[in-house]
């Protein structure tokens, strides 16, 4: 008994020891995220509750808790209203664009009929790594409507291209066009890395079983990709919901606000220096975000379970 | 920082094919016409870099001319030259690669001693740190942007290097990627070196960062790239033209004074893809080889 105790001080000196050690590796980066990223979640969404502006920051005593009236306001905000409309479009056409493009590049690289696999994966691939601004300007001149190449190669077909950008109805399409050319490299890498992972065997099977190219893409790739299906379709999703580069470049929202986004919008109301306005519509995006990530999980993963 | 992950290319598992001899001629048919859409593909993918790289060494008239060109007729510099001396782009690419390699690393030291904790260290906080983590890699910037820039401005860091630098500095994102890294590093291994006496960070310094290498250069190249091409960050927190980065000088010239002089955009474009490009070029082999090793070794 007097041993045990004896010997307890020394062992939870020890066990302090080893935490502080543990802790001098995790210091930096705790101090780090609690200021730059836990600090501003949470600042963020306290200032959506305020009337904060940019002269504010100077002299914090001035600003008034609002309550909800942010929030309120998103509602009777119709330039809110038509980013929310755009970003919507975005995402559910460039969603699934990408991932369908990104799937068959996918299984085109990775069948054994292709030969120069890793000529075409670089190829695919090449657009994601670029910066979305130098490739949103590239864009631009590629869409123009006289000298663009777009336009050069219909004019080829005896097809009067029209100016893309500058229609209201066109330079949405035109930007998601460009998401998903830029995106679907992406959803190939990770398309593959699935592909790769299942088993030949299920195909074989399938064959014995008198399945033909497309009945084993339905029955045995289709299913055994459901988890990759859900990680691409997720990451996808939130990449697009934030979408702003592409319109702050190509169109700056317009023509006639057809092309602002939501992402767009809260720049828009920070250059005004509208922090607590701006703060409550990323808050309302974040919101949209995580629920629409639940969703999807649940989603894909309900059929998993039945 | 948008978030992308450059998986390390697929493994070298090739599916068996079939001696060449055997090939039924319904497979070269299927073959033929899969190429003919995959190089279809690759066209639409690379044409637009191709086009601009020739581009940007047109005068602007020849940008304008209809039918376009795609073969310089009147090659020049003067796009570049423009550039380099009548705007500030060296100070852009500079101020680019400054940050991006402070990012780097910054992120590299910071994010894999925290996941070396995380991964072999048992500590009280230890599951709570790792549960935030994972929380901040989902959390995006346009969320905490402008309590961050209040932040920063509060500090005095608004339009200087250090605001540009720290709020990226520790990305839960490479600690998650490092931490994953980690676990499979044999504990028995750390366990022989404790046994003689090493103290823990000589153990991180001189045997878990070696090991480490193949996950600290795809997260190096990860990190470097998202820097390099980070936009609304800089946007917001350099106000000035001397702290621009390359993507906010372009982005801004572009739909500024300058947003008609088609051929000085487009050799900016060129400045920001290019070195990008050929570090994506170079690290592609470098990879293959990383996983070739590992897959030898296990």
């Amino acid at each position: 008994m007097t041993a045990i105790a004896a010997a307890k001080p020394p062992k939870r000196r020890r066990g302090l020891r080893r935490a502080a050690t543990a802790w001098s590796f995790v210091l930096p980066f705790a101090a780090m995220i609690a200021v730059f990223v836990a600090g501003p979640v949470l600042a963020s969404l306290a200032m959506s509750f305020t009337d904060i502006r940019s002269a504010d920051v100077r002299d914090p005593l001035g600003v008034d808790l609002v309550g909800f009236a942010n929030y309120a306001k998103l509602f009777s905000d119709e330039l809110f209203g038509r980013a929310v409309g755009n970003t919507a479009i975005v995402v559910l056409a460039g969603v699934p664009l990408t991932l369908a493009l990104g799937l068959a590049a996918a299984i085109g690289v990775n069948s054994g009929l292709t030969r120069f696999r890793s000529v075409f994966r670089v190829g695919y691939y090449l657009p994601v790594v670029t910066s979305i601004v130098a490739v949103a300007v590239v864009w631009r001149f590629l869409l123009q409507p006289e000298s663009g190449l777009v336009n050069s190669l219909l004019r080829l077909a005896g097809i009067d291209g029209p100016n893309w950008l500058a229609s209201t109805t066109l330079a949405l399409p035109s930007i998601i066009a460009m998401i998903v050319w830029r995106g679907l490299g992406f959803q190939m890498i990770i398309f593959l890395a699935g592909l790769q992972a299942i088993p030949r065997e299920l195909y074989e099977a399938a064959k014995v079983d008198g399945a033909g190219p497309w009945r084993q893409f339905l029955h045995v790739t289709l299913p055994s990709l459901r988890p990759t299906l859900l990680f691409a379709s997720v990451v996808g999703m939130i990449g697009l919901l934030f979408v702003f580069e592409e319109p702050f470049v190509m169109t700056r929202g317009g023509p006639l606000d057809a092309t602002t986004t939501v992402s767009f919008q809260i720049y828009s109301q920070f250059g005004f220096g509208n922090y607590g306005y701006a703060a409550a519509m990323s808050y309302a995006l974040f919101l949209a975000v995580v629920l629409l990530s639940i969703l999807q999980f649940r989603l894909l993963r309900s059929d998993d379970e039945r | 920082m948008a978030v992308t992950v450059l998986a390390p290319s697929p493994p070298a598992t090739q599916p068996a094919t079939a001696p060449r001899k055997a090939k039924r001629g319904k497979d070269r048919v299927a073959s033929i016409a899969l190429h003919t859409v995959l190089i279809a593909g690759l066209l639409v993918m690379i044409s637009p870099f191709l086009w601009t790289l020739l581009s940007a060494f047109k005068p602007d008239r020849e940008i304008r001319t209809v039918p376009p060109t795609w073969w310089p007729q009147h090659p020049t510099l003067d796009n570049f030259r423009e550039l380099f001396e009548r705007l500030d782009f060296p100070l852009y690419f500079t101020n680019s690669a400054l940050v991006a390699l402070a990012v780097t690393a910054g992120n590299l030291l910071i994010c894999s001693a925290t996941a070396y904790a995380l991964a072999k260290l048992p500590f009280p906080g230890r599951r709570a740190l790792f549960a935030i983590v994972v929380g901040n890699v989902m959390v995006p910037v346009m969320v905490t942007f402008v309590p961050t820039f209040v932040l920063v401005s509060r500090l005095g860091l608004v339009n200087t290097y250090a605001g540009l630098i720290l709020p990226n500095i520790a990305l839960a994102v490479n600690v998650f990627l490092i931490r994953q890294y980690m676990l499979s590093l044999p504990d028995e291994l750390l366990e022989s070196a404790r046994i003689d006496g090493a103290g823990e960070w000589r153990i991180f310094w001189r045997i878990v960062l070696p090991l480490c290498r193949p996950v600290l250069a795809t997260v190096g190249i990860l990190t470097f790239l998202g820097s390099w091409n980070n936009f609304l960050w800089p946007l917001v927190v350099a106000t000035t033209e001397d702290h621009y980065t390359l993507p906010v000088a372009l982005a801004l010239y572009s739909v500024g004074q300058n947003q008609t002089q088609y051929g000085l955009l487009l050799a900016g474009s060129v400045v920001i893809i290019t070195p990008i490009v050929v570090v994506f070029f170079l690290l592609q082999r470098h990879f293959v080889q990383g996983i070739a090793t590992t897959g030898m070794k296990s």
